[in-house]
C-alpha cells in the first residue's frame, strides 16, 4: 500500500522531470542547504537562548518572536524543496532507514516547534523554570538535529 | 607546483585512507554540513539585522556581541572538517572549478568581514536600537548574505564531476579554469 504511494511520486511529472535533468536535482538542492542555514540559524538562536547562550541580554520572547517567522520562512523552503527532491527518488527513499528517521523525527520536530516550544518561549518568565526551558532546548535541538543528520545521511545510503 | 604537492599530499597513507573510509569520510562530510546552520547560519542572523530584514528591535552592537563567538566557533569546526574533506582529495579538489570558485568567494567574504570591521563597523555605538542602519552597513550586509550564499552553493557543487579533468573533452576555458595538464 505504502510502496504504491511512493511508487506514484516516483512517477509523477515533477519527479520524472528532476530524475532526468541533470542540473534539476543539483540545483533544488543548493535551495533546500540554504534553506538549512535559515532553518537551522534560527533553531541554535533561540535554543541558545533558552540555554542562557547567545543574545541572552533579550527577552527569550522576543529571541523567539524573531526566531519564529525565521523558523517559518526556512521550514517553506524546505519542503518546497526537499518534496520536489523526494518525488525524483521515492522509491530510493522508500527503501532508506535513514529516511523513514528523518521523516519520522520532522513531523514530531515541527509540532513541538509549534506547540510546546511555542508556549515555552511566549509564557510570562515566572511562570517558567530554568529546568524547564533546558529541557524544551535539548529536544528540541534533538530532533532537529536528528532530522538534518539522517537526512543528510539519506545521500550516503 | 601546487599540483605536484597535492599529487604527493594523494599519496600519503592517511589521505588514501579517509578517500577510501566507509563511515569516517561520511561523518566528516555531515559535519561538515550541519555546522553550516552554526557558522553560516549566525553570521545570516547578523547580516540580516544589518540590511534590517530581521532582528530590528535588537541593538546592532549586542547582536554582534554575542553572535560573534558562535559564528568563530562555527568557522573553526567548517575549516577543521574542510581541510580534512580537501585532504582525502587533493587533487580532484584543486582542479574542480567549484571548488576554486568557491575559495575566491571565500576570500572576498573574508575581504568584506575585514573591510566592514575596519569602516563603518567602527561607528556601531552610534547606531544604538535604530532599525535601519546607514548604507554602508546595510551594503555590507547583502554583499555577506550575497558572498555566503555563493560560497554554499559553490561548495555543493565540488560533488558533481562535470568538469572533472579526467572528463575529456572539455573546453579550453573548462580546462584552463580547473587547471587540467591536457596532453
Amino acid at each position: 500500500m505504502l510502496l504504491t504511494f511512493f511508487e506514484w511520486c516516483e512517477a509523477t511529472v515533477l519527479g520524472e522531470t528532476i530524475r532526468t535533468s541533470l542540473w534539476l536535482f543539483p540545483a533544488i538542492e543548493c535551495v533546500h542547504l540554504l534553506g538549512l542555514v535559515m532553518l537551522g540559524g534560527s533553531v541554535l538562536m533561540v535554543d541558545l537562548r533558552l540555554l542562557g547562550v547567545g543574545l541572552r541580554e533579550q527577552p527569550i520572547a522576543q529571541v523567539a518572536d524573531a526566531g519564529h517567522r525565521l523558523l517559518t520562512t526556512g521550514l517553506i523552503i524546505m519542503l518546497a524543496t526537499g518534496i520536489p527532491l523526494f518525488l525524483s527518488e521515492a522509491i530510493k527513499c522508500y527503501y532508506s532507514p535513514s529516511f523513514w528517521v528523518k521523516i519520522l523525527t520532522l513531523l514530531p520536530a515541527i509540532a513541538f516547534a509549534l506547540t510546546v516550544r511555542r508556549r515555552v518561549t511566549g509564557a510570562d518568565p515566572a511562570t517558567v523554570n530554568d529546568r524547564q526551558r533546558t529541557l524544551t532546548a535539548v529536544a528540541s535541538l534533538g530532533l532537529w538535529f536528528t532530522v538534518a543528520a539522517a537526512g543528510r545521511w539519506i545521500g550516503f545510503s | 607546483m601546487l599540483l605536484t604537492i597535492f599529487q604527493r599530499m594523494a599519496e600519503t597513507p592517511w589521505s588514501v585512507a579517509l578517500h577510501e573510509s566507509l563511515w569516517v569520510w561520511p561523518l566528516i562530510e555531515s559535519t561538515h554540513v550541519l555546522t553550516l546552520a552554526l557558522f553560516a547560519g549566525t553570521a545570516m542572523l547578523f547580516d540580516l539585522r544589518l540590511t534590517g530584514r530581521a532582528l530590528t528591535s535588537m541593538p546592532t552592537a549586542t547582536v554582534m556581541a554575542r553572535l560573534l563567538p558562535l559564528t568563530r566557533l562555527g568557522f573553526v569546526l567548517m575549516v577543521a572538517t574542510g581541510l580534512l574533506l580537501f585532504y582525502a582529495s587533493p587533487v580532484r579538489n584543486y582542479q574542480n572549478i567549484f571548488f576554486r570558485t568557491k575559495m575566491l568567494l571565500m576570500v572576498l567574504a573574508g575581504l568584506n568581514v575585514w573591510l566592514f570591521h575596519n569602516g563603518i563597523y567602527r561607528r556601531v555605538h552610534e547606531w544604538g536600537h535604530a532599525a535601519e542602519l546607514p548604507r554602508a552597513a546595510r551594503m555590507a550586509g547583502w554583499a555577506s548574505l550575497l558572498l555566503w550564499t555563493g560560497v554554499i552553493v559553490t561548495g555543493r557543487l565540488v560533488a558533481y564531476n562535470w568538469f572533472d579533468c579526467d572528463i575529456q573533452p572539455q573546453s579550453a576555458f573548462v580546462n584552463w579554469a580547473a587547471g587540467c595538464v591536457v596532453p
